[in-house]
């Protein structure tokens, strides 16, 4: 199939903001998207991301800033001029109408010649392989075909940009990860460009260029997907990059990077990641794969050691997903090659470039303001 | 043949007849129909067998005039144009009516579909002429789009007309008293109707370039389609019986004469019940065949989900 709709070079988001009476939905989103990008917005719940999608797709006004394409303004266009594809966390497939009348809508909207929308239907059943579902209605197809029945519907108009709002979270697990290789697939093949909306740290990881990460309709990072496993900018993108033990603690002594933190049953060396001076509130983040079990002799030089209890083991196929409780009652989660008794008490250790110290409080300072900050001081 | 063996000897059902019946939804619980179904057969099926056996028992007037023996009365019905024409003012009432408050009710209910400040109020305001009885909407009518109603005398007093207008005691009288009283039926059913369309559809098809029009014609219409249609039976057949409007505010023995009337002076005036009880029959025969049409052409549209609440 040739699509190659890359009408633009460029689509610009300069201070995009929503507010619902008085509410802020997100606050200041700038992003810039080249042209063929796979962009994912990642947040919990109500952290603003399906609000920017739809402030992009024009079914939201914008309450400030502006959305360029080029240079040119297009969030004052309606939705029906802006010549993006949509696909809906619900499909929101036309229940009347088959699979194939489905896919044509938009091409008859367009006004395109007959022959030219059999056709384009044609590319699009196939690109989705779902021909010999041409006839059938929406509620006859299973909840995977509908979801490609949308997708087929949104880019068989070649359109400028996708959008996709949670595609793939009405699914079950297994069919997730097929549509998961479908839609990446479809995009390295059509080269169009995306931006995609989805609570689900993986998904967004495997699927994206780069990453927008959102929380309370600000952004917390930027980034692709390296950047964010590896460096997340602060204790919320960490979290949601898999460090799952979040330790609040306070600094002791700083030598270099390194700092001593402790607490009030627990003391670690650990990375600084932001600044932080003796005395201050800090939180650690740790990967759940970043704290081992240590095998009873082994050394542990140079590594911090928690004593702690085991509470919970899962199965999870190649290893086992552990919680422990410190003897100071803090919770954390080990991953373990073999699988320890429930009530025994194991000593983890972690590598003290692996645990990374974040400022508890999420308020960016940009740098700009930091300097302000001292210049006033 | 071992699977079709096995099939037939399972069929045998080693559960007690009882736990059986209970499957099929017979048990004690039944006993709870015994009130609603004592109501029907004494409040409705009963009335409903002696009326169609009144029919077929006309007066000697009658059949001495039109014939037919058991059937005089039906003979009456079409052969006497007094009679007969009725069917056709009733319908120039009904239909235009039904249709009136149905293709009203669509821009209104979706207007009224989103969320915004006073919105119940403005609910309130639709529906509560259902409130108010019809004879009290037509002495309502009366005084004000009477002759000397405030309407006209306002008109009047300010230039803008000569002659008052007459708006009542002929068909717009009765056709305004329809409105009144049809409307909020039509209004509330539309906007439950409307409430079950996923609002992501529109979205949808916004997002494929559809502007309202496209919208409302390709994806919105067909899938309220069927919800009009029962809402326009249900309205017609509130308009077809036609009664006290009809007399009240209408012209009983003009553009008015409904089937309704019919009946009532045959009882009343002409005291001949078996006639009356054919003209109530016959209206509901004329009612049925309505209905089976738009059925008929219901039949034909999408009537599966819609995606939305319900």
């Amino acid at each position: 199939m040739s699509l190659s709709a890359n009408a633009f070079e460029s689509l610009e988001l300069k201070n995009v903001g929503r507010s619902f009476g008085g509410r802020d939905a997100l606050v200041d989103l700038n992003l810039t998207i080249r042209a063929g990008e796979f962009i994912a917005l990642l947040g919990p719940s109500g952290c603003g991301k399906s609000t920017a999608l739809n402030c992009l797709a024009g079914l939201l006004p914008l309450t400030h800033g502006e959305i360029l394409i080029d240079g040119k303004r297009i969030d004052v266009l309606p939705s029906e001029k802006r010549d993006f594809g949509m696909v809906f966390q619900n499909y929101a497939l036309f229940p009347h109408l088959s699979v194939e009348k489905n896919i044509a809508f938009g091409l008859q909207m367009r006004g395109l010649p007959k022959a030219e929308i059999t056709r384009r239907v044609a590319e699009g059943l196939a690109l989705v392989k779902l021909e010999e579902h041409a006839k059938k209605l929406p509620g006859q197809l299973s909840g995977g075909q509908q979801q490609r029945v949308a997708i087929a519907r949104a880019v068989v108009l070649e359109p400028r940009l996708v959008l996709m709002d949670e595609p793939l979270s009405n699914l079950d697990a297994k069919l997730r990860l097929e549509m998961r290789t479908e839609i990446r697939r479809l995009h390295q093949s059509l080269g169009l460009t995306t931006v995609y909306v989805t609570h689900d740290q993986e998904e967004a990881l495997s699927l994206a260029d780069r990453l927008v990460v959102l929380r309370d309709g600000r952004v917390q990072q930027i980034g692709t997907p390296e950047e964010l496993h590896d460096h997340p900018a602060n204790w919320h993108v960490a979290d949601f990059m898999g460090y799952r033990n979040l330790i609040d603690l306070r600094v002791e002594s700083v030598t270099g990077d390194l700092a001593r933190v402790s607490g009030p049953d627990l003391s670690l060396t650990a990375r600084l990641v932001q600044d932080a001076a003796v005395g201050d509130d800090i939180r650690v983040a740790i990967r759940p794969s970043d704290l081992l079990v240590a095998r009873p002799g082994a050394s542990t030089d140079g590594l911090n050691v928690i004593e702690a209890v085991v509470n919970v083991v899962e199965y999870q196929g190649r290893e086992f997903a552990v919680g422990v409780t410190t003897t100071g009652g803090q919770n954390l989660f080990v991953h373990a090659e073999t699988a320890p008794t429930a009530g025994a008490t194991v000593t983890l250790t972690v590598d003290p470039a692996r645990a990374l110290i974040y400022r508890s409080s999420l308020d960016i300072v940009s740098a700009e303001q930091q300097e302000l900050a001292e210049v006033r001081g | 043949m071992t699977s079709a063996t096995s099939t037939a000897s399972r069929s045998k059902s080693s559960a007690s007849l009882r736990h059986r019946l209970a499957e099929r939804g017979v048990d004690t619980k039944l006993w709870l129909l015994v009130p609603a179904v004592v109501f029907a057969l004494l409040l409705f099926v009963y009335p409903f067998a002696y009326g169609i056996g009144l029919t077929f028992q006309p007066l000697a007037g009658t059949q001495e005039k039109w014939g037919g023996g058991f059937f005089a009365n039906y003979i009456a019905f079409f052969k006497d144009a007094f009679v007969f024409d009725s069917v056709w003012l009733t319908m120039r009432l009904a239909l235009p009516a039904a249709l009136f408050n149905v293709i009203v009710s669509i821009p209104i209910a979706f207007k009224l579909r989103g969320k915004f400040r006073g919105k119940r109020f403005m609910q309130t305001l639709l529906v509560l002429p259902i409130t108010l009885g019809t004879v009290l909407t037509a002495q309502g009518l009366l005084i004000f789009a009477g002759r000397q109603g405030w309407l006209n005398r306002f008109l009047m007093e300010t230039g803008i007309i000569s002659e008052p207008l007459q708006l009542v005691n002929n068909y717009l009288g009765v056709f305004f008293s329809l409105v009144i009283s049809g409307f909020p039926f039509a209004y509330l059913l539309i906007s439950s109707y409307l409430s079950g369309i996923d609002p992501s559809l529109e979205a949808a098809a916004k997002t494929l370039g559809a502007n309202w029009k496209q919208r409302f014609r390709r994806v919105t219409l067909p899938l309220l389609a069927p919800g009009l249609a029962t809402t326009f039976i249900l309205t017609f057949v509130l308009a077809f019986s036609v009664f006290p409007s009809a007399r009240l505010v209408g012209d009983a023995s003009g553009d008015t004469r409904v089937l309704a009337l019919m009946a009532y002076r045959a009882f009343s005036e002409q005291l001949d019940y078996s006639m009356a009880s054919t003209i109530a029959i016959m209206m509901g025969v004329v009612e049925l065949i309505v209905i089976g049409i738009v059925f008929l052409g219901r039949s034909f549209l999408y009537k599966g989900s819609t995606g939305g609440k319900g």
